[in-house]
């Protein structure tokens, strides 16, 4: 597959720039100074180096040997992003923005959350470098993930309740960028997906690509090749193209994005942009997206605060046309059997968002021969759900 | 010329600036949304823009994108705005700019929405979120179907940037008044005064000012610097807190004609 974005951000028909003009100065600013740091060996070893050693990287790739014989198919391996420090995948991305942050001499930074992993993430980022932090969060989503909001007022960021819409993720980003509109002089908005306004999609694809670089060294070593398909929960996408991108020109992987059904795709209480959307514009970028006929975007649903989103990644919107990658859909209920599944299998409870992709393995697994390869992205672990599951069972 | 060249052009005329009204469509119905029009241009409003509701308006504060859900929830549509400036076209003349976000109108076609906007006599329109490096895609249409393109200049726009945006520009420039969202901080007049002398040495093209005025003495003041002013969520806030009264055309008339008043003695 070619080299994508093109120079304006658009991978093909996707991506973008659809920004106020009050933004588009700071969003080239930002372009020019990801591409010099893109190129810069000191940025790169910088990033390595906080990976490694405060991050925690890298991650292991386990065998997952009793889920494997419970499913009587593929071998099914567990890439550990839940092992990384603060608990998910999100601290490569934040990692990455902050030390551009600092190049770029910004001394406050912005985020929006829905799960609350990358309000941590950001919030832990600011601490490490020592800038002020504002994270803007739904109300709804302060309510049902109160562990993360603690974390972040304790790590010292200061947590704005987003009370528009529906008062989650979505909401959470338009009031974010309400603010970098109002601040964008001395201000870095740390967006936490591949989605938003060009250069993030492929700049947050570029930090989160280290998951998908080590799973290839570590499958080859275990297994000697590549593994036969890869799993991922697909929200904004970020886990998801992380793991994907290093090997999207590797026919031979097939690439499977998980979506949240919620409580089922014939209701309108689901999350899966490109199984049930659109093409159209949010946030910065054209991609798929969930709205009404008159383009009026939808409220999004999913149990998972992290998939709760009504748009995708411009790059994943590519790739569902393109045909490269498969996007299917796991329900609430499939994905909380899978948290418990996994928790009582292996000793790991993982994210909510992170088990639908385990529900989807479930599914997949005893129908592949016993010497293929799985390799599923375990993003975040479940610590923040645990409130939610007991009000389950 | 379109109307709103022609708006612009009689009014440097008689040495006077454009007063600019927004409304948002729908709110709290399209019918008094078309009363408020003609009420308006009645009162002194020079051009009306017209408020398309999107249900995640990023550009705008928190008096704009209340008025736009209680739009959306009035059931307001593209369709029906573009029927709602089809009725006020048999009427009166005044050039009316759609103002908005990009969705609605990429949901709608955006082939299918030129042809519509122009039949329903729309002079121009003002897509927030689709700056010059996305615009083509529209402004192939628009263009075409002799719409004007109103391009934002912001407080934060560089001087390359800027002769490229002016190059492009169609109808007015529109300069964004504050490093911000719609209605949200009050404009300095100094660093409106400096940006508007670079900008003149660019372009003939007529200015107007907009996203936080909105008292009389900020639209004389700023009013003296430019070719016309915007005045935006201070008129829909009226329009909110008399939304019940039989009162509401006549107070937002009055506000609107006293605005125009400070804009003619310039003060």
């Amino acid at each position: 597959m070619k080299s994508l974005p093109d120079k304006h951000g658009h991978f093909d028909l996707f991506g973008g720039r659809y920004a106020a003009e009050t933004l588009m100065p700071a969003l080239l600013e930002l372009e020019a100074a990801y591409a010099k740091a893109r190129k810069d060996s000191a940025f790169a070893k910088a990033f390595d180096t906080y990976q490694r050693q405060y991050a925690g990287r890298p991650t292991p790739l386990y065998f997952a040997k009793r889920m494997t014989k419970a499913l009587g198919g593929a071998k099914i391996y567990l890439k550990r992003e839940d092992l990384n420090h603060t608990g998910s995948h999100k601290i490569n991305n934040t990692l990455g923005q902050a030390l551009l942050a600092c190049r770029m001499g910004k001394k406050k930074v912005i985020a929006e959350t829905g799960a609350g992993q990358h309000g941590v993430a950001t919030a832990t980022v600011a601490a490490l470098f020592g800038m002020a932090c504002k994270i803007f969060m739904g109300e709804e989503d302060i309510r049902r993930q109160a562990p993360n909001v603690f974390r972040m007022k304790i790590l010292g960021a200061e947590v704005v309740p987003v009370k528009s819409g529906t008062a989650t993720l979505k909401d959470a980003m338009n009031e974010a960028m309400r603010y970098w509109v109002s601040s964008v002089r001395d201000t870095f908005y740390i967006i936490g997906t591949t989605a938003g306004p060009h250069p993030y999609p492929m700049m947050v694809r570029d930090f989160q690509s280290v998951i998908g670089r080590e799973i290839r060294k570590q499958i080859r070593k275990a297994e000697g090749r590549n593994p036969d398909a890869l799993v991922a929960c697909v929200g904004g996408g970020s886990n998801a193209m992380g793991t994907f991108y290093p090997f999207r020109s590797d026919k031979e992987v097939a690439l499977i994005g998980v979506e949240a059904a919620g409580r089922g795709m014939e209701t309108p209480w689901h999350s899966a942009s490109i199984t049930g959307g659109q093409i159209g514009v949010l946030h910065g970028n054209k991609t798929y997206l969930l709205q009404d006929e008159h383009g009026q975007v939808r409220d999004a649903y999913s149990i998972a605060a992290g998939l709760d989103y009504p748009g995708v990644g411009p790059e994943h919107a590519y790739f569902a046309a393109r045909g490269r990658a498969r996007y299917l859909t796991v329900t609430d209920d499939e994905a909380v059997d899978a948290f418990l599944f996994l928790s009582r299998h292996e000793g790991i409870i993982p994210a909510l968002e992170s088990s639908h992709a385990i529900a989807q393995v479930m599914k997949i697994a005893p129908t592949m021969k016993k010497n293929a390869i799985l390799v599923v992205c375990l993003s975040g672990r479940g610590d923040k759900d645990a409130q939610t599951i007991i009000e389950t069972m | 010329m379109g109307r709103i060249a022609e708006t612009f052009e009689a009014l440097r005329m008689t040495n006077s600036k454009a007063l600019i009204v927004y409304l948002t469509a729908g709110d709290p119905s399209l019918s008094v949304t078309k009363d408020l029009v003609f009420a308006l241009a009645q009162s002194g409003a020079d051009i009306l823009e017209i408020g398309v509701p999107f249900s995640d308006p990023t550009a705008d504060g928190p008096v704009i994108q209340a008025a736009a859900q209680r739009a959306l929830k009035a059931g307001t549509t593209l369709d029906g705005v573009l029927k709602m400036v089809a009725d006020i076209r048999k009427v009166s003349p005044i050039p009316i700019v759609l103002f908005g976000y990009f969705n609605p109108i990429l949901s709608f076609g955006v082939e299918r929405f030129a042809g519509v906007a122009k039949d329903a006599g729309v002079d121009g329109v003002l897509v927030v979120d689709l700056p010059p490096e996305e615009a083509q895609e529209l402004r192939t249409h628009t263009d075409a179907a002799g719409i004007d393109f109103i391009s934002l200049v912001a407080p934060t726009t560089g001087k390359d940037r800027l002769k490229t945006l002016v190059g492009r520009a169609t109808g007015f420039l529109y300069y964004i008044s504050i490093t911000g969202v719609t209605g949200t901080a009050a404009p300095k007049v100094e660093d409106i005064a400096s940006d508007i002398e670079k900008i003149r040495k660019l372009t003939k093209m007529p200015i107007a000012v907009g996203f936080g005025i909105s008292t009389p003495r900020q639209a004389g003041s700023i009013g003296a610097l430019a070719d016309g002013v915007v005045i935006g969520s201070a008129v829909v806030r009226l329009i909110d807190e008399h939304a019940q009264h039989t009162g509401l055309i006549r107070t937002v008339s009055d506000y609107v004609r006293n605005m125009k008043h400070a804009l003619s003695q310039g003060v």
